[in-house]
């Protein structure tokens, strides 16, 4: 049982597809009770990974099988501190997407579950795959049921939003899989054996330079996939499109999980396996300067905006720009804060678009100025909304401060002029948050139809309680979640920076320095 | 056995005589058995046997393969692994259209036993390009294959687009047919042979940039590529597709093509290509061609609002891809031309099976629009409809990826990067008219009621395409093994 965990895992969501299936699409309280028992079941199963992961070693779970041997592709999976923590955020987000999906949704009610169970393999099956091959399947997997998420159960301008969302993500990956190809082959030329392991494909050494088929050449066309699913700027015109449409759930995983394979890919394929195009002082520079202005344009759009979820949805953009600048500090702080921060974002950002469903299924609209003073109305509601803003706006102690902090400390090492620059995003993000809860929250109540709204009901307050638990959690006692992270990332900034920790000075051994500047 | 017929030639048109004999016993059958239009059905019985025959033919040929390549009339025919490749899959092209066709026929009132025929004389004009090694077996077998589709496009005798379709088809097709020949009259002024070993020998004799080498080149590409209807010669492809019957459209999207790539391979690739020796001439032409049908091909398809239009321009761009295969040149590009036709077959011929379905008694049933809400209707339809899109699009887990990805590999590996950029940007291009009918099927309110026109036929063909569209993108290593080794031999 112990050695297919990880399978198990992977495909409880699909298992749990399949019965339901041969669910009448009439009985649609019988399919949601199913739905929302797979999930749960697809959470719970993933609970031992957690507890029984080993801090300190490397992949663990991992099992491995032949699949297309012609092509040299394997069914490898397994897990490192960065997955795990994806993995339980996946399984978690999954859970709590369905949840609040009850009463959302009243229309072919199967249809929407099963896209979901769909989607759920989907995104573990990329935080799990070793190899390539198998990665770009589930990669792919991931487009189709986010498009009728979005196109069928999504707002007015659902089918713009989903043929965009669609084509750009698509753009990007066919272009991956160039570069996936180009590696592949080149690891054919040096060793004489196809392959699409990323353990193997690690061994290959392309040349360099700014040419077809180098190390840049690869690495820009992994930048493109991964850049747009982050989404970096400018690569981000889909990303306000495709929340504003989704269904709450849809955009509850979208900025969860979805963008985060984008990061995720950035931490797994490009640095390890293209080290020095990753460290190319040009690449660095470009994707910094990238990230910062995500960072502030992200920010500053977010302050315009009339509409609650188009405002979150940019603050994604400069939440996510964090996690890239932290990538490319290229440093343990820099990483090991970006991977935190998405998990922050995932909590926090999850939660606001909850928050913003659980208000559009009583007032279905989403213009700030439609609310005021709704704290009189809904206590309840208006506790949970600020817990979850300050979460995303990095007050200490809750999550998003120590990912924030974590990341900044490793842009400063990197570079001054980063981290100064990215300081000016908090700050803007405590505005448009604080201003937006102000505008909605606080004051009299103006809009007279706000007076009669019902205060979020149990299984609206139950759906929030893990995550806000899990926000003070990482938000006090981050400590494990460095722990666990250590490894993995000093094995990419060994590989980044080769001799990285034997220049350090003896005297911060570097599992001290990491939680130190988490715990600060 | 005479010194003219011995068994080695008799072994080598097997199959081909199988497909004759059971195409006149149709014939002679409709006309004294089967007066009543009611019992016309019966015929299929007669399609499916000859089907098997020559399928067993076919696997004994495989068998003698073993030892050598089957060689009969004195290299006029040549059986080697990549032809039965190609014959099997004119074997599963046929059978699928065949077995589908009589309800169709019947709901537009056109039910005539020399369908049938039709169908396997075409295959057997098929089985001559795949294995012809003569100028004049592959013309034979060419003008056999166009001459049967000629008919077969305008079966619809009192519809006025299936007139204009053949009558457009036959014009173009005799246009380009003409430069073919003259192509083939000048291949043969050079080698004094209509043998290809000898023009092969010829043409190597000479410098790669001869004018008269050139000339024969481009004559003959000129006749191919309207075949496999690369633009721009590919005109004819969307008014034929449109107005033909649409289980003619599916045969002839599928297994004209595929015969018609096999044509191209023996002229440009392999020992017995006359053309393989002047690569370098032919490849920055070819690279030209190929971006202008996916351009073209793929560009097109965003406006359509007919469905048979729509995939005819997206098989234009399919044919793109395959070209693409050719210019890479190397052994994945060659083995990606056989995964690509074999994955095409499948996943082409299902998308066009649920148009046939769609073709009930006083419904035409092939606007965009007539699909709306099909998932509502018949979920079954539109999930199977749904993967036959992505796998046209390309998108794992479907069989289309592993085409795409060997045309992909193949360019990488011969550095073909531009080829390579260019050709990934069209398949998000293509995502977007795909999805197109996807997004029709699944969030388009239901129009009309009328159920769709399905017989046991048609759930078979069905079954087996969906299945096989999953199948060998789920696991293809069997597939991989059974296409592979017969190329390579």
């Amino acid at each position: 049982m112990d050695q297919h965990l990880l399978s198990i895992v992977l495909f409880t969501p699909l298992a749990g597809l399949a019965v339901l299936l041969f669910i009448p699409s009439g009985s649609k309280n019988l399919i949601r009770i199913w739905a929302n028992l797979a999930s749960l079941v697809g959470f719970l199963v993933s609970l031992p990974l957690a507890s029984r992961f080993q801090t300190g070693l490397g992949f663990q779970f991992t099992e491995r099988a032949d699949w297309i041997p012609s092509l040299g592709a394997h069914y490898a999976i397994g897990i490192d501190g960065i997955s795990l923590l994806l993995v339980m955020l996946t399984t978690l987000m999954g859970f709590i997407a369905t949840l609040c999906s009850w009463s959302a949704i009243d229309d072919r009610v199967k249809e929407y579950y099963a896209m979901f169970l769909l989607l759920q393999t989907g995104m573990i099956g990329v935080f799990v795959s070793m190899d390539f091959f198998l990665f770009y399947i589930f990669w792919e997997l991931v487009l189709v049921p986010m498009y009728f998420i979005i196109g069928i159960w999504g707002g007015p301008r659902k089918l713009y939003a989903a043929i965009k969302f669609f084509l750009y993500t698509l753009a990007g990956s066919v272009l991956m899989l160039l570069g996936i190809l180009t590696l592949y082959f080149q690891h054919y030329n040096q060793f004489h054996f196809y392959t699409f392991e990323i353990s193997e494909l690690m061994k290959t050494s392309l040349p360099m330079g700014w040419q077809f088929g180098s190390q840049e050449w690869v690495f820009w066309l992994f930048f493109i996939g991964f850049a747009i699913k982050v989404p970096m700027f400018p690569f981000h015109t889909w990303l306000p499109d495709a929340h504003v449409e989704a269904p709450t759930a849809g955009s509850v995983i979208l900025a969860a999980v979805l963008l985060k394979m984008g990061t995720y890919g950035f931490l797994r394929f490009s640095l390890p396996l293209l080290p020095q195009a990753s460290a190319d002082k040009t690449i660095v520079q470009i994707l910094a300067v990238l990230s910062i202005i995500g960072i502030i344009y992200g920010a500053l759009v977010s302050l315009m905006q009339a509409d609650w979820k188009k405002l979150i949805a940019y603050s994604s953009v400069s939440h996510l720009g964090f996690c890239t600048l932290g990538i490319f500090a290229l440093n343990p702080n820099g990483i090991a804060g970006s991977v935190i921060q998405q998990i922050n974002h995932g909590i926090s950002t999850g939660m606001l678009f909850m928050v913003i469903g659980v208000i559009y299924e009583r007032r279905h609209t989403r213009l700030i100025s439609e609310y005021g003073g709704l704290a009189h109305v809904m206590p309840k509601f208006a506790i949970i909304f600020a817990i979850a803003m300050l979460s995303s706006a990095g007050l200490p102690l809750l999550n998003g401060f120590v990912g924030e902090f974590t990341i900044l400390q490793g842009a400063f090492e990197a570079n001054r002029a980063w981290a100064a620059f990215a300081v000016s995003g908090v700050i803007l993000g405590a505005a448009y948050l604080l201003w937006l809860y102000q505008r909605t929250m606080l004051g009299q109540v103006t809009n007279g139809k706000n007076l009669t709204l019902h205060d979020m009901s149990l299984r609206e307050v139950v759906m929030f309680v893990p995550l806000i638990a899990w926000a003070i959690w990482i938000g006090v006692y981050p400590k494990p979640y460095f722990d666990i992270l250590q490894k993995p990332v000093a094995q990419i900034v060994e590989r980044v920076h080769p001799g990285y920790y034997a220049a350090l000075p003896p005297a911060l051994p570097t599992g001290e320095r990491s939680s130190l500047g988490g715990g600060q | 056995m005479s010194e003219f017929y011995n068994s080695m030639d008799h072994n080598s048109i097997l199959p081909a005589m199988m497909l004759v004999l059971f195409g006149c016993a149709i014939l002679l059958f409709d006309f004294w058995v089967f007066p009543d239009p009611r019992h016309r059905k019966y015929l299929l019985i007669f399609v499916v046997l000859g089907e098997i025959f020559t399928g067993y033919s076919l696997y004994q040929q495989s068998i003698q393969l073993q030892s050598g390549p089957l060689t009969g009339f004195h290299g006029a025919v040549t059986v080697d692994g990549s032809a039965l490749f190609f014959n099997w899959i004119f074997v599963i092209a046929a059978m699928l259209v065949a077995i589908v066709s009589y309800k169709y026929l019947e709901n537009a009132g056109e039910h005539h036993g020399e369908y049938y025929s039709l169908i396997l004389f075409a295959q057997c004009g098929m089985y001559f390009l795949a294995t012809g090694t003569d100028l004049v077996t592959l013309f034979i077998g060419l003008e056999l294959m166009a001459l049967c589709f000629y008919v077969m496009v305008g079966f619809l005798r009192s519809d006025k687009r299936s007139n204009e379709a053949a009558i457009k088809y036959l014009l173009l097709g005799a246009f380009s047919t003409g430069f073919l020949v003259y192509g083939f009259s000048i291949l043969y002024g050079l080698a004094d042979s209509t043998n290809l070993m000898s023009i092969v020998a010829a043409i190597s004799a000479k410098p790669a940039w001869d004018p008269v080498v050139f000339l024969a080149l481009a004559t003959t590409a000129v006749g191919l590529l309207f075949k496999i209807s690369a633009a721009p010669f590919h005109m004819w492809a969307p008014d034929a597709y449109e107005g033909a019957p649409t289980t003619v459209t599916a045969y002839l999207s599928v297994a004209s093509k595929a015969a018609s790539i096999a044509f191209l391979l023996r002229l440009f690739y392999g020992p017995l290509a006359p053309f393989a020796s002047t690569r370098q001439v032919w490849e920055p032409l070819m690279s030209v061609i190929a971006v202008l049908t996916l351009t073209l091909g793929n560009l097109a398809a965003i406006n359509q609002t007919n469905i048979k239009r729509l995939l005819a321009y997206s098989s234009i761009s399919h044919a793109g891809y395959m070209l693409l295969g050719l210019i890479a040149g190397n052994d994945t590009g060659i083995n990606g031309i056989m995964v690509y036709v074999m994955v095409y077959t499948f996943m082409n011929l299902g998308a066009f099976l649920v148009i046939v379905a769609m073709r009930r008694q006083g419904i035409i049933g092939e606007d965009l629009e007539d699909l709306s809400g099909l998932m509502r209707k018949s979920p079954g339809y539109a999930v199977l409809m749904l993967i036959f899109m992505l796998s046209l699009a390309g998108i794992p887990p479907t069989a289309g990826f592993l085409g795409k990805y060997y045309i992909f590999l193949a360019l990488i590996q011969t550095h073909h990067y531009t080829l390579a950029v260019i050709a990934t940007l069209y398949v998000a291009v293509a995502i977007y008219y795909y999805f197109k009918i996807v997004r029709t099927m699944f969030v388009g309110e239901v129009t009309e009621k009328a159920p769709l026109a399905t017989s046991f036929g048609m759930r078979v063909a069905l079954g087996v395409t969906g299945l096989m569209t999953l199948a060998i993108g789920i696991y293809p290593q069997p597939f991989l093994q059974l296409a592979l080794p017969m190329v390579s031999r």
